[in-house]
């Protein structure tokens, strides 16, 4: 027997990861300024820290019921209500490990083979990714710089087909930072209201805006329903390694989303929820600082880019800057391998989130001043040596 | 509090220039900020947080609770006057309490900190008591830590 042949198709033939290079590099590199990490460098607040510690100490340490702590649920709700969503916490929101599983289990829930799944890029790459173990095919739609990687109506009509069964609606968004604000909302609302159509809203960067306030798909009356909104405590709260998110929605969907997660699961990391009710509860100062913090580094790093000739457009929410490199001359992994070795600075290529990311790279400003300013110099020091 | 306090409040060596891009203002705009500041009082002074245990030179910290007679028609004020003058005196707050005035004095010696509270503290006319407690170790002073800086150790992680 061949092992190799044991494996399924589908998930022989998905690509590894496209950055999976660069990684083996570093190891080998000192002196390395990563802005390549997709994650706050600020520690999770020490009370929500204190709290999960104590949780421990006090022997909490089984499971909790499968959609997760109740009280969790409660927290999760009341905190909602900041983006005009109102969910039932009894039977509207599930617990999940990560943000990431949300996004598993809504798509295994709602599709398979035959069934087609729209994916604005670029974006996070677990959208494809989990499609593709459904079986469902990714339709992707190629936003454009000069929208501001913003989906537009016009896209969107463009890309659904009589197979089409759910749409990924990824802002604030990794890796272009881009946002959408309720008026570029509405247009993509008027499309969707009236087709048998899901939205996963993918709102892990949503507490991550820059001078205008995150707005939810599923805050439109017409979307509340047929939209999963995903989110979790990674990103806002500093909490990456507790691996917690959470998905809201229609009870019929959340009903049939709770199986696979039982199954797969169970319930997420109880130590975690604990710690994330204290986070819900007291960590408004916390968050608002990080954020003061990440748009100083954003302004930081938008404006050394620009400086050093690179065009980059303004992103309003996550932590990303997405600077095209196109008058370089070099594409974008050209580019980022050549930073890291000669400049020991990583900067992530723009296809590692969809073909149309070409040109363009990724760097992430949850990194110190320091670093940002120093890998700035590099950066120009290398554009002038090419 | 105004962002440009905050962003110097955490390190004032930042140059116009880059508070400028920072807060999405001109270098003027902040030089005239700061300046007005300065002038208003707002910020009293630029200077560094040290921690003297990884220097070489000897420093000793007191923190002395002080109970002192107010003097009629000048309250506290003029008592704690005569008291922070003293270069000696690091900082001085009037407290509420089970005494007046806390007094941070510094010196190269325990010797030189307890001549200084028996001789010119103590000896003052206003002063009815004071209670001298040596710091052992300074963990955390304005906010920051006193332990080595965290090196970035987070792992490659494809997201």
């Amino acid at each position: 027997m061949k092992i190799e042949d044991m494996i399924k198709d589908n998930i022989k033939n998905m690509p590894p990861s496209g950055i999976r290079k660069y990684f083996d590099l570093i190891n080998e590199l000192d002196d390395v300024i990563s802005l390549g990490v997709g994650e706050p460098d600020f520690v999770t607040p020490w009370n929500v820290r204190e709290v999960g510690i104590y949780s421990l100490q006090k022997g909490r340490t089984h499971y909790s019921s499968n959609a997760g702590f109740i009280e969790l649920r409660q927290e999760i709700a009341s905190y909602l209500k900041r983006y005009d969503l109102h969910y039932d916490p009894s039977n509207q929101i599930i617990v999940t490990v990560g943000g990431s599983e949300g996004i598993d289990i809504a798509l295994r829930t709602l599709v398979g083979p035959g069934d087609e799944v729209i994916v604005p890029e670029p974006s996070f790459v677990a959208y494809k990714g989990c499609t593709a173990f459904t079986g469902a095919t990714a339709k992707v739609i190629n936003l454009r710089e000069e929208d501001q990687f913003k989906l537009t109506a016009e896209l969107l009509e463009e890309a659904i087909t009589p197979r089409t069964k759910v749409v990924i609606i990824p802002f604030p968004n990794n890796p272009t930072g881009a946002i959408m604000t309720r008026e570029e909302l509405e247009p993509i609302v008027e499309v969707l209201k009236d087709k048998d159509i899901i939205a996963i809203s993918d709102e892990i960067y949503s507490e991550l805006t820059y001078g205008e306030d995150h707005v939810s798909i599923a805050s439109f009356p017409e979307m509340k329903d047929k939209t999963i909104v995903i989110n979790g405590f990674s990103k806002a709260f500093a909490m990456t390694g507790w691996r917690l998110g959470y998905v809201c929605g229609h009870p019929a969907l959340i009903e049939e989303m709770k199986k696979i997660h039982q199954y797969a699961l169970m319930c997420a990391p109880t130590t975690a929820q604990y710690a994330a009710i204290e986070a819900l509860r007291n960590c408004d100062k916390e968050v608002n600082d990080m954020v003061k913090e990440y748009n100083r580094r954003r302004r930081v790093m938008v404006n050394g880019f620009r400086k050093i000739g690179l065009n980059c457009f303004e992103p309003l929410g996550a932590f990303y800057v997405f600077p095209s490199i196109q008058s370089t001359g070099l594409t974008s992994d050209e580019f980022c391998e050549g930073l890291l070795k000669e400049e020991r600075v990583l900067v992530v290529p723009g296809t590692a989130f969809g073909d149309c990311g070409e040109g363009f790279v990724r760097a992430c400003y949850a990194s110190s001043y320091e670093n940002i300013v120093e890998a700035l110099k590099r950066i120009e020091r290398f554009i002038k040596n090419i | 509090m105004e962002e440009i306090l905050e962003i110097l409040e955490k390190n004032s060596r930042l140059s116009n220039e880059e508070i400028a891009v920072m807060v999405g203002k001109t270098a003027e705009e902040v030089e005239a900020a700061i300046k007005n500041y300065d002038k208003q009082n707002v910020i009293v002074g630029y200077t560094a947080l040290i921690n003297h245990e990884n220097t070489n030179d000897e420093t000793v910290t007191a923190l002395i609770e002080v109970k002192v007679t107010p003097q009629r028609g000048e309250g506290f004020d003029k008592v704690a006057e005569k008291i922070y003058r003293f270069t000696e005196v690091k900082a001085c707050y009037l407290m509420s309490g089970g005494f007046d005035l806390t007094v941070i004095v510094e010196g190269r010696s325990m010797k030189e900190v307890a001549l200084f509270v028996a001789e010119k503290l103590a000896t003052l006319d206003s002063v009815i008591s004071c209670s001298t407690h040596f710091v052992l170790k300074k963990y955390k002073d304005k906010g920051t830590i006193f332990e080595k800086k965290a090196v970035d150790d987070r792992e490659a992680i494809y997201i």
